[in-house]
């Protein structure tokens, strides 16, 4: 990618970049978290953030008060602190330590809109508010996923395409005067030629296109976005930022002709003072160098305790003598708690964590759905159709939300009749909240009852260049596949569950963010059912057993979908159960349900509307009843306050309390010496588990521009985005219900495997690595033997000592639940 | 105890509720919502016992004269409350949503910088809306529906530091500013009509209206316009339907009680309150439904193309409240108020859940999509419907309109006085204000003739001086002076006009003089400590500042006549003596009244609220 300006204009080359760097977030429903500044991902991250700042005027640390207030509240350990101070600067360890706990610095105002805002100063026009109410009303129109009752005319040839036909055939215009029109209309509407006319030297076009779509960042994305995944749509629209740019010059020119006839001057006749070129180098400030040490500070307090944790842990194998169950769940945060309390409950239970759509990847149609959804992480393109059949229950309506409401006479007669209707459910919903066909629902994604098409069995079975189920070649590859990443490959017990995780909301629509993130944002409950069905399956079986893995007959894989927000399971095809193994599942059914009930305590602990003093049951039915409380903007907190992400035995965790701040990935490094799985896990883990913690963290360093801000008045644009008001931009990244209690620290991934294997994995892919040797996130090795740390840096593992000496332990964590609301230090819980 | 003197604790009960919550400390959530969640249901639980007796009695209409703040001969401005199923049907729509909002408010704005604002903005609005459906006459609903205008906009401006609500807000509050001043000429008309401050109790004596009105007609229409105007301001009516979608700036459950339920509806109430009067005028009740009937069609087109949820709600409760106008024309009073309660639960409801709307119509659209079919259209039909599409989306260009033929002229008019500035403001007007003055003092230096045109001078002095502070782009202080001096031209030119007490001027002036010397000296201290407060942009010193920005709000109110000061009770004095037959002496004060309104909060607006300028890496974008 280019970063200089070049004098002359490119418009591929500017377009291009431009989609590089407006935000990547696709529609609503395909809500997935990612970098929010990626698009500086090729610089180190101190580097990046900086630069990201400079030039586009998002903040991207906490602010120095901030810092300090966490200093003196000791959430920023001085210990470490003055380590860093040392370590960095030496001798001026002393003056640095006064410029962070006193300095005061200015920042000067970013570069990004400087070029633009000439039309205001210059010509007295605030050309935004002439242009943007309209285009984004135009957009937001043609780009409709079903609120309007009218769409948008001409909607199938594009958005110029679409307007033009429009302007031609119409007695009115989206135009205020004639010649914007006419140059519409007379095919003149190239976008050099509007530049020229509007901008008039051409070393300044890509800077005016910048901040142009930059005032409006939201509606652009989107745009690109759609542009880019036009599937992403159910409704397809063809759209695309060139139409976009060209269409807003022109409504550009035709704001300033309404207003001074169409003898103007271009911009750049007027400009008084060149603005700074954007993507000029940008000097590292002082105020830059005292951010990053309190930022590596902050970070270093909180990973310090976690590695002395951790290297505080038995290397030895745990010794349980006869397994009751085995469950394997998804890395996700939010399911750290629930596997401790799996395990505290019934000692000899066993349990892992790999990625929530388990090694399967594939479409999926529910009954009577007419689209597919895609179940799998969002970069891989699978090749297989797994179809629901035999699905009874109707959909619910609501009546609220259909159209009639809006028409005139059916509207007159709905409101004398649902209007009282409305007041009374609008009592119910108050006082005693139930579940609405409103809600968005994690177990009505798949229909425990219905029937899936897994297996294949004749490759010539299609549908759509899709084959319909795997053959059992397939089923082996896969199933082996999971086994060995996770480091499960004998020793299986009677049951082993495969639990996906979902969630369940009302009024939230942001409620894809909430799923699976390695199932696309949907639940995981098909994944789940489907891979337990190719682990059960007789000849995969026989072919794993074949390659070393020997299940044995009387070992049942059982699939499941844990509600991460209700706090809920639900298992599938129990009734293949051999008569064995469900009296087995009884018993584990029930210890599952007490750790929901325990979990749903834990997790009340962050909410100030629950008694933590009550029992876990009492608890429970609270949480169950937040999920369907129209009122509740935080149904659950989701990934906030996620840092860490262990790879490697649960041996390696399992006595410690992390506060379900960490991902769990299941990795054995005795089954994988050579790091061949451990490679697909980082390759997976890195962009996935780093993305969702990037978004978090610009997110709550900048609510206001890389995040959605307050959600409370947000306002549904055309099923595909939020809006505050009716007028606004579309707001991507993550409302600020979601991350208030987040710590803006970067994700440390600790592997469990010798430093030279995971230094050779890392290296295998550049698009990996990136995010290693650009610190994007922080990598230990934590050596399976002497238990030594090694911290990844400028290429090269080098030992880590702690600062801590020890850290705290305690014989039970409830009484630290009851009495906290913060993020608690990491504890070694007494067994 | 009589029962209608059980009425006055339904206003006093928000009233101490609202006083309560401005005590309580900003950090204690729980109080607060307690305080607001138990002010209103008291409010509505006593109101339920007392509607049962009501009914039981038999449904009396009731009147209750509470006070009298001020009487002269001839002049009695008194507060007095009504009343009857009008009142009752919006009370209890009124107070059961408002009941369910605040109770749902309370989870919902957990941790919201602001939650303490939200609440007493709540309570003030809800004082505002039962002053007004209890009123018994102009003078007291127009208390209650200023309370209603003020309490709007600081929910639209709920999220200060984003640019939209402020300029939203700016936006309502304009177009509410034209329906005060209906009301206010509304109430000049009809004190020279009926020669007192005349109650809606006695409106419904067919008699005393017919009498009045049979030798005034014109008086009669005039005032029913401007009642219609006021109605139709408030009730978004066309021309002025676009502040309503705009208005859905706060958040969801303070969008879904005013805009979606109460505040919206209000402009219904007058109308009813009002029938008796007009009820004999044909043309104006044609003029009502045909009203009704236009704003009802083109806002059902305009909903229709809608693509964001709540603005396809607030159009298409704005064409089913034109279709309650034509019912109220009609006569159908009954109908009317079911029809309003059912619009309002049910936009309220819809409100609330528009959230949902995204995983609801996803899933319906994931089970039952029908793909468009791609018939080309070259026909005079497409056509048609093409141009009726875009009519549609630009809202039918009303707001370009409202710009070309109402703000714009005023806009130009005052840059031609751009000659004025600070010097010569005060080389020149003071000293001729003085000399004015003096003349007042001594009036039989002047000849009748200069008497006559005297007022009428003055008050167009005192009009120019307010065009100029409203168009002024740059200097705070200011245009804030020239408001303050537009008050003492109108003071001025009324004093020629009629020979009365001069303690009704003070009355009026004192409230002005006081907000406005603690304005200014704000204005200066800001100036002194953050160097710019011009009015070309938004600063939004709020931010720092808080507490002075809460005083200068006090001064705005009372500089611009709101009923916390004497001022308010002077406005209507002044009116009362200008004559009926004194049209231009009339509508230059009307327009004053209207200006000075909005150059004062456009200065409060510019100076304290929006982006703070200070710290735009902190600020939103400014197209959110």
């Amino acid at each position: 990618m280019k970063v200089n300006t070049d004098s002359i204009f490119n418009e591929h080359e500017v377009i291009h970049d431009l989609k590089h760097y407006l935000p990547a977030q696709a529609p609503l429903k395909d809500f997935i978290h990612h970098n929010t500044l990626h698009a500086f991902q090729y610089l180190k991250f101190d580097k990046a953030i900086y630069s990201a700042s400079a030039i586009f005027g998002y903040r991207v640390s906490l602010s120095l008060a901030e810092y300090r207030v966490l200093h003196a509240a000791g959430k920023i350990n001085d210990n470490v602190l003055q380590t860093i101070l040392e370590q960095r600067k030496g001798a001026e360890a002393g003056l640095w330590r006064q410029k962070l706990l006193t300095g005061h610095y200015h920042k000067e105002p970013p570069r990004i809109g400087a070029l633009r805002s000439n039309w205001k100063r210059e010509y007295q026009i605030d050309i935004d508010s002439m242009v943007h109410p309209l285009l984004f009303r135009i957009l937001c129109s043609y780009l409709d996923q079903g609120i309007s009752m009218w769409s948008f005319p001409v909607w199938n040839k594009g958005l110029i395409a679409s307007i033009r036909e429009m302007e031609r055939m119409s007695f009115s215009s989206f135009f205020r005067s004639s010649r914007a029109k006419k140059f519409l209309l007379g095919g003149q509407a190239d976008m050099k030629f509007l530049l020229r006319l509007l901008v008039g030297e051409e070393s300044l076009y890509k800077q005016y296109l910048f901040d142009q779509q930059f005032a409006h960042p939201g509606w652009s994305g989107m745009v690109s976005a759609v542009e880019d995944q036009p599937q992403t749509l159910l409704d397809p629209k063809k759209i695309s930022l060139h139409d976009l740019i060209t269409l807003e010059l022109l409504m550009e020119i035709d704001a300033l002709d309404s207003l001074f006839g169409e003898n103007w001057l271009p911009l750049s006749h007027s400009i008084k003072t060149q603005p700074i070129a954007l993507f000029a180098e940008v000097p590292v400030t002082e105020l830059d160098e005292v951010t990053t040490l309190w930022q590596t500070a902050f970070e270093w307090s909180h990973y310090d305790e976690v590695l002395k944790g951790l290297q505080s842990s038995k290397p030895e194998q745990s010794m349980i003598a006869k397994r009751s169950f085995q469950s394997l769940f998804c890395i996700d945060d939010r399911e750290c708690s629930f596997r401790r309390y799996l395990e505290k409950i019934d000692p000899n239970c066993e349990t892992f964590g790999t990625p929530g759509f388990f090694g399967v990847e594939f479409f999926f149609q529910p009954d009577h759905g007419k689209f597919y959804t895609k179940l799998c992480p969002a970069p891989v393109t699978p090749k297989f159709l797994i179809k629901e059949v035999g699905v009874r229950r109707k959909h619910e309506k609501d009546a609220h939300f259909t159209k009639q409401t809006h028409s005139l006479f059916r509207g007159w007669l709905i409101a004398q009749t649902l209007g009282f209707w409305s007041a009374f459910k609008l009592f119910i919903n108050i006082f005693k909240p139930s579940t609405s066909p409103a809600m968005a629902s994690s177990f009505r994604h798949m229909e425990k009852e219905s029937r899936l098409t897994i297996e294949n069995k004749n490759p010539q079975h299609r549908e759509n260049d899709l084959q319909i189920g795997f053959t059992v070649a397939e089923m082996v590859q896969r199933v082996e596949g999971l086994l060995r990443s996770i480091g499960l490959v004998k020793n299986f017990a009677p049951l082993v569950y495969v639990v996906g995780h979902g969630s369940s909301s009302v009024n939230n629509p942001h409620y894809a963010a909430y799923d699976c993130g390695a199932c696309s944002g949907r639940a995981g409950s098909v994944n789940s059912r489907v891979i337990c069905h190719m682990a059960n399956h007789p000849q995969v079986r026989e072919a794993l057993r074949h390659n070393g893995i020997d299940i044995p007959d009387t070992t049942q894989f059982v699939g499941g979908l844990h509600d991460t927000t209700r706090d809920e399971i639900v298992f599938f095809d129990e009734q293949s159960l051999n008569a064995n193994n469900k009296i087995n599942h009884r018993l584990s059914e029930e210890i599952f349900l007490q750790a929901l009930d325990h979990n749903a305590k834990e997790r009340s602990r962050r909410f100030e509307s629950i008694n933590t003093d009550l029992s876990p049951t009492e608890i429970h039915e609270k949480i169950r009843v937040r999920s369907v409380s129209l009122f509740e903007p935080r149904p659950e907190l989701n990934h906030a306050t996620n840092s860490l992400c262990v790879v490697g035995r649960r041996s390696l965790t399992k006595h410690l309390f992390l506060d379900r701040r960490s991902f769990l990935n299941s990795f054995d490094y005795t089954v994988d010496p050579e790091g061949k799985y451990l490679f697909n896990i980082l390759k997976a883990a890195a962009p996935v588990c780093g993305g969702i913690n990037l978004e978090y963290f610009f997110s709550r360093v900048d609510n206001q521009k890389l995040g959605a801000g307050t959600k409370l008045p947000h306002n549904v644009m055309g099923l595909f985005g939020v809006a505050n008001g009716i007028d606004g931009d579309l707001r991507p990244g993550l409302p600020s219900q979601m991350i208030e209690v987040h710590d803006p620290v970067r994700l440390l991934i600790i592997v469990e495997h010798f430093p030279e294997v995971v230094l050779q994995t890392i290296q295998k892919a550049a698009e990996t690595y990136e995010w290693f040797i650009n610190e994007w996130v922080h990598l230990v090795a934590i050596h399976p033997l002497s238990r030594e740390l090694y911290y990844f840096k400028e290429g090269n593992f080098e030992v880590y000592k702690t600062i801590h000496a020890q850290i705290p332990s305690v014989p039970d964590i409830v009484p630290l639940i009851e009495s906290n609301i913060e993020n608690l230090p990491v504890y070694l819980i007494a067994q | 105890m009589k029962m209608n003197s059980l009425l006055q604790f339904f206003i006093f009960i928000p009233f101490v509720g609202f006083v309560l919550s401005l005590l309580i400390p900003s950090n204690r959530e729980t109080l607060i919502s307690r305080t607001a969640f138990g002010t209103v249901g008291l409010h509505l639980l006593s109101f339920q016992i007392f509607l049962v007796y009501w009914l039981w009695q038999g449904h009396p209409t009731l009147n209750l004269k509470e006070i009298v703040l001020y009487k002269t001969d001839g002049y009695e401005f008194l507060i007095d409350f009504y009343f009857d199923k009008i009142t009752a049907t919006y009370l209890f729509v009124g107070s059961v949503l408002t009941f369910l909002v605040t109770v749902y408010s309370r989870y919902y704005l957990h941790r919201e910088p602001g939650y303490k604002r939200f609440f007493n903005t709540i309570l003030f609005f809800y004082l505002g809306y039962n002053i007004t459906i209890f009123s018994g006459n102009l003078e007291t609903l127009f208390v209650g529906w200023e309370a209603l205008g003020i309490s709007s906009f600081l929910l639209i401006a709920f999220y200060r530091d984003r640019y939209l609500p402020v300029k939203n807000a700016v936006k309502v509050f304009s177009i509410y500013r034209v329906g005060d001043v209906g009301l206010i000429l509304a109430m000049w008309m009809s004190h020279h009509l009926f020669h007192e401050n005349i109650t809606f109790l006695k409106l419904n004596n067919y008699e005393l209206v017919h009498e009045h009105l049979q030798s005034h007609s014109w008086i009669g229409i005039f005032i029913s316009i401007m009642i219609v105007i006021s109605a139709s301001a408030k009730s978004a009516q066309l021309p002025f339907s676009t502040w309503l979608p705009r208005a859905m700036e706060g958040p969801t459950p303070s969008s879904a009680i005013f805009y979606g339920s109460l505040s919206v509806h209000i402009g219904v109430f007058i109308l009813l309150r009002t029938f008796p009067f007009w009820e004999h005028q044909l043309s104006v009740r044609i003029l009502i439904a045909s009203g009704g009937l236009f704003t009802s069609l083109v806002a059902t087109g305009i909903a229709r193309v809608q693509s964001s949820v709540k603005s396809q709600i607030a159009y298409s409760s704005i064409a089913q409240i034109g279709l309650i106008f034509i019912e109220v024309a009609a006569g159908l009073e009954y109908l009317a108020l079911f029809h309003f309660a059912g619009n309002a639960f049910l936009r309220t409801y819809q409100l609330l859940v528009s959230p949902s709307v995204v995983s609801y119509q996803i899933r319906e659209q994931f089970y039952n999509f029908v793909p468009r079919d791609r018939s080309a259209k070259n026909s005079l039909s497409g056509k048609i419907e093409y141009t009726f599409y875009m009519l549609c989306l630009k809202e039918w260009n009303i707001d370009s309109l409202m710009y070309r033929y109402l703000w714009n002229p005023l806009k130009w008019a005052g840059k031609q006085l751009n000659f004025l500035v600070m010097n010569r403001v005060l080389f020149y007007i003071v000293p001729v204000y003085l000399a004015g003055l003096y003349c007042v003092y001594n009036k039989d230096l002047l000849s009748p003739e200069v008497l006559a045109v005297l007022p009428i001078a003055f008050s167009l002095v005192g009009l120019v001086l307010v065009l100029k502070s409203f168009t002024e782009r740059i200097h705070a202080r200011m245009s804030w002076l020239l408001v303050i001096m537009n008050h003492f031209w109108v003071a001025l030119a009324v004093a020629f006009n009629e020979n009365f007490n001069f303690n009704e001027i003070h009355w009026y002036l004192i409230g002005v003089a006081i907000s406005g010397v603690v304005g200014y000296v704000i204005l200066r201290t800001m100036k002194q400590r953050e160097g710019t407060v011009d009015l070309n942009q938004f600063h939004g010193y709020v931010w720092k500042h808080q507490k002075i920005a809460f005083i200068f709000l006090l001064a705005c109110l009372g500089a611009s006549g709101f009923p916390i000061t004497p001022t308010f009770i002077g406005e209507d004095l002044i009116f009362t003596h200008i004559h009926e037959d004194q049209v231009v002496l009339a509508a230059s004060t009307a327009l004053s009244l209207i200006l000075d309104g909005l150059a004062i909060i456009r200065i409060y607006a510019r100076v304290f609220l929006g982006p703070h300028v200070k710290s735009v890496y902190e600020m939103a974008y400014r197209s959110s």
